[in-house]
């Protein structure tokens, strides 16, 4: 290159760095937790700015373009190096803005549950995470993605057990040794591929594989490097059956941490995912050694038993945790379809699976307080009507989830059935029938807490004598048993002080919402920038 | 009606009888609402119902039982599997240290051939990774900077929580170590320390032109620091180092770290020239950044070690 690089072209690094650096600056203020977290907020806002104007940059070329950026005074196969084209600039300006939102959303709660010296500790872990997302967006190289997947499940870890609780430390011990488990078997892979190739360049690591493949040479190994690799990845990204330990996760920790951690976190896998499918492997290469069918079966197994799972579930948070295997079902199911147009779904579906479950769990969050912190689905009748705001995120991300048009996540269904109607019959049946029942299932969970939370309370006097009227002499006991019952709620409704909605949730919400119905209205859009990433990809 | 009368039992056997005579309807409602199905109602955390404690043990314990054998004997089973699955793999791959394998490519010839005037280090290894790869050597750096954040997070004790217990515990045993000092340890200690952290800085500082560097010399001075505090106990330690010590040098040697490889990551991609001299490959000052950034990791790795040691033994920096 002998011309001079665009200065915005220097943006990955920057950002990459600057939320790194913003961690380390974090412990200087150990003892103003606030403080610690204007700094996260302000390095939030600043990267997703810098990355959206990169996004601008790229787009304004016709068709969009990418280019590859040289970490230090050393060209790629010797040095580190990142890439970054209109896919990764479009997912590293929404993380932002999600992250900004999730933790603008449960505000209130992270001052509640975590301990004040601790705080600062928090946005740190925030920081650093961050960090690593970008680090594993921008990426070209294998080993630094290796290194900043282990930051990335250390954070992870840390932002589940910050909250101090018996419950979170199970939690986070299960997350731990799963996740540890998924980096062992990506780092085995990791080791092999090398060993195959002697490089760690996407591109380089490609170039080799190619030739390898079609002479057949190495065969059993690859086809082992592919499994580990993507068996790494499907357990951090809590793809059934892996997915035993997120439940308790998401359920778990505090409202900002499940919703970035299922909004975010389990992306930035997926992300990763797609880039090595495209740029390390082939798609052919999957296809030819049908890994494909195998992830396509995981993907539709998850969506199947995440949402019958979730409706099982009493406890709001366990319930919408459980939604996200099954999302994160969808989207492996799009990777599985082997074409682009089901990559295209598949990252549309990571993107409105990012804006709706941070809201979802910012609104269950500020509902489940209404309640006096009781997380049961029971307790949170009509807890709507005294939170309409954070009754209507709620409604609008279940309607979303479910898949109706104008919400954000219809438009990766309509994708997903393109995707499969382009595909062979056996995938068209498949993938058709798996979204026709998932869409009922998750129809089946979602509606019911939505009627109830918009469902007034009965009065306690009302309530006993319509019980009596219903079974008067046979269930005399069992209505009593409920009236007890609604005493022990109605104990737990009346908080000492009254909840307050917080001017930051109220942005959160009312943000969230927005993007949600842009994302379900103007696909069109997003879906260009989306197409034209991938198109670069390969 | 006062509630004790409600022996768990029949209260049980009440919601049975309900749940199985309900209408659809009713029971369509009751589920909307957000009644569980079946008994599974989850207690709130923190506390145990009171037919917990009667009847649950037997039974769970028994399922437990009995999943833990199958999971001790799935297990194995898969350990197995994968054991065998990866030998056969590594055996399909190209022996170690065989000519033509695809490791030795252009990228690890460039390494040894350039190495000496690309980095100016002498030592190939601290050129690879604090030159040609520091990105990667910053990740691995903050690794240890957020695992040490994180234990931090789990086991600092907070001042307006600490529990009385294991406060007993800590006194008693400071008390212990007090009327009974551990002289051979404190003799050899007082001796060795001194040496064993000047061969730690030797390390470090001589990393780029010689076998060593950053991670081996700070893990040398951070054995230092623990043989010293368990020998002359914590309260000497915090004479000189206190969790105000352990945050600035931790926290200002990744700044520094970060800092000077954003101005030369910034340099190297607009192919702009860095000021940074290579000095005469061989002497003390040499490698360029390779020297300062060893310091760092040195530092970064000797405080990191004795934060664990010091976090785990008594919760507290």
């Amino acid at each position: 290159m002998d011309h001079m690089m665009p200065f915005v072209y220097n943006f990955p690094a920057f950002s990459i760095l600057m939320t790194l650096m913003a961690g380390m600056v974090t412990p200087f203020v150990r003892n103003h937790g606030k403080v610690a977290q204007k700094i996260n907020f302000a390095v939030i806002v600043v990267v997703g700015a810098m990355n959206a104007v990169l996004l601008g940059t790229l787009l304004s070329h016709d068709g969009g373009t990418s280019y590859t950026y040289m970490m230090g005074h050393f060209p790629a196969p010797w040095g580190n190096e990142l890439r970054a084209g209109p896919l990764e600039a479009l997912m590293a300006t929404l993380f932002c803005l999600v992250m900004a939102l999730s933790i603008l959303g449960g505000l209130t709660d992270i001052y509640n549950d975590v301990r004040p010296r601790k705080l600062y500790l928090y946005f740190l872990m925030q920081n650093l995470l961050l960090s690593s997302l970008l680090a594993l967006i921008y990426t070209n190289d294998l080993f630094t993605a290796y290194v900043f997947i282990e930051i990335n499940t250390i954070a992870a870890c840390a932002i589940v057990m910050i909250k101090d609780s018996g419950e979170t430390i199970v939690a986070t011990i299960r997350y731990l040794i799963m996740s540890l488990l998924g980096s062992g078997l990506f780092l085995f892979g990791v080791c092999i591929l090398y060993n195959m190739t002697g490089e760690l360049l996407f591109s380089s690591i490609q170039e080799v594989l190619v030739p390898l493949f079609k002479t057949g040479q190495y065969a059993i190994p690859l086809t082992v490097v592919m499994g580990l690799m993507i068996l790494g990845v499907a357990i951090k990204s809590a793809v059934y059956p892996f997915h035993s330990w997120l439940p308790g996760a998401h359920g778990s920790s505090t409202t900002s941490s499940s919703a970035i951690l299922s909004g975010l976190v389990l992306k930035g896998y997926l992300i990763l995912l797609i880039k090595m499918v495209y740029r390390m492997f082939t798609p052919e290469m999957l296809s030819t050694l049908h890994v494909n069918d195998v992830i396509l079966i995981f993907g539709i197994a998850g969506m199947m038993i995440g949402s019958l799972k979730a409706l099982k579930e009493r406890h709001i948070k366990r319930m919408i945790a459980y939604s996200s295997v099954a999302q994160i079902g969808y989207v492996f199911m799009g990777i599985g379809l082997g074409s682009d147009i089901g990559i295209l779904a598949a990252c549309y579906h990571i993107l409105a699976h990012a804006f709706t479950k941070p809201m979802l769990f910012c609104a269950a969050g500020n509902l489940v307080n209404h309640a006096g912190h009781n997380y049961q689905i029971k307790a949170l009748k009509g807890t709507a009507l005294k939170s309409p705001l954070a009754g209507i995120a709620f409604t609008v991300g279940s309607l979303s989830m479910i898949g109706i048009p104008l919400f954000a996540g219809f438009i990766p269904k309509l994708f997903f059935s393109t995707g499969a109607i382009e595909s062979d019959w056996f995938r068209l049946t498949v993938v058709l029938i798996a979204l026709a029942i998932s869409t009922v299932l998750n129809a089946l969970y979602y509606i019911p807490v939505c009627i109830n939370i918009w469902t007034p309370k009965q009065r306690k006097g009302e309530h006993a004598h319509g019980a009596h009227d219903a079974h008067e002499d046979a269930h005399g006991h069992g209505a009593e048993a409920d009236d007890d019952d609604e005493e022990e709620l109605a104990l737990h409704e009346e908080p000492h002080e009254k909840p307050r909605t917080s001017v930051s949730f109220v942005v959160s919400m009312v943000l969230l919402i927005a993007c949600n119905f842009a994302l379900g209205i103007c696909y069109q859009p997003l879906t260009d920038i989306l197409s034209a990433g991938i198109s670069l990809l390969g | 009606m006062p509630k004790d009368i409600h022996h768990p039992k029949t209260e049980q056997n009440n919601q049975t009888v309900q749940q199985s005579t309900l209408s659809p309807w009713k029971k369509l409602r009751k589920w909307v609402d957000g009644d569980p199905m079946g008994p599974v109602e989850i207690p709130e955390p923190g506390c145990v119902a009171a037919e917990d404690l009667q009847r649950k043990p037997v039974s769970e314990l028994h399922k437990l039982k009995r999943f833990r054998k199958l999971y001790i004997v799935a297990s194995i089973v898969f350990c197995c599997l994968l054991i065998g699955l990866l030998l056969y793999t590594v055996s399909d791959l190209p022996a170690f240290g065989v000519p033509d394998a695809p490791t030795n490519n252009e990228v690890s010839q460039k390494y040894i051939e350039d190495g000496l005037t690309d980095t100016g280090a002498a030592n190939i290894i601290a050129g690879m990774i604090l030159d040609y790869r520091a990105f990667d050597t910053l990740g691995e750096s903050t690794v240890l900077f957020i695992a040490v954040s994180a234990v931090i997070i789990l086991l600092r004790k907070d001042p307006d929580a600490l529990d009385p217990e294991e406060e007993g515990r800590l006194r008693r045993e400071e008390m212990l170590a007090k009327s009974h000092p551990n002289i051979i340890l404190r003799t050899v200690a007082a001796i060795l320390v001194p040496f064993i952290l000047l061969f730690g800085a030797y390390v470090v500082l001589n990393g780029h032109i010689s076998p060593g560097g950053g991670f081996s010399g700070g893990a040398i001075m951070g054995a230092a620091l623990i043989l010293y505090a368990s020998a002359y106990g914590f309260k000497k330690m915090d004479t000189f180092f206190t969790f105000k010590t352990f945050t600035g040098i931790t926290s200002s040697a990744l700044l520094v770290y970060a800092c000077s490889k954003a101005y030369s990551f910034f340099t190297g991609a607009n192919h702009l020239e860095s000021y940074i001299p290579k000095g005469i490959p061989g002497a003390i000052l040499s490698g360029g950044l390779i020297l300062p950034l060893n310091i760092c990791v040195g530092m970064i790795v000797a405080c990191t070690m004795y934060g664990f040691y010091s976090l785990f033994s008594r919760g507290d920096i």
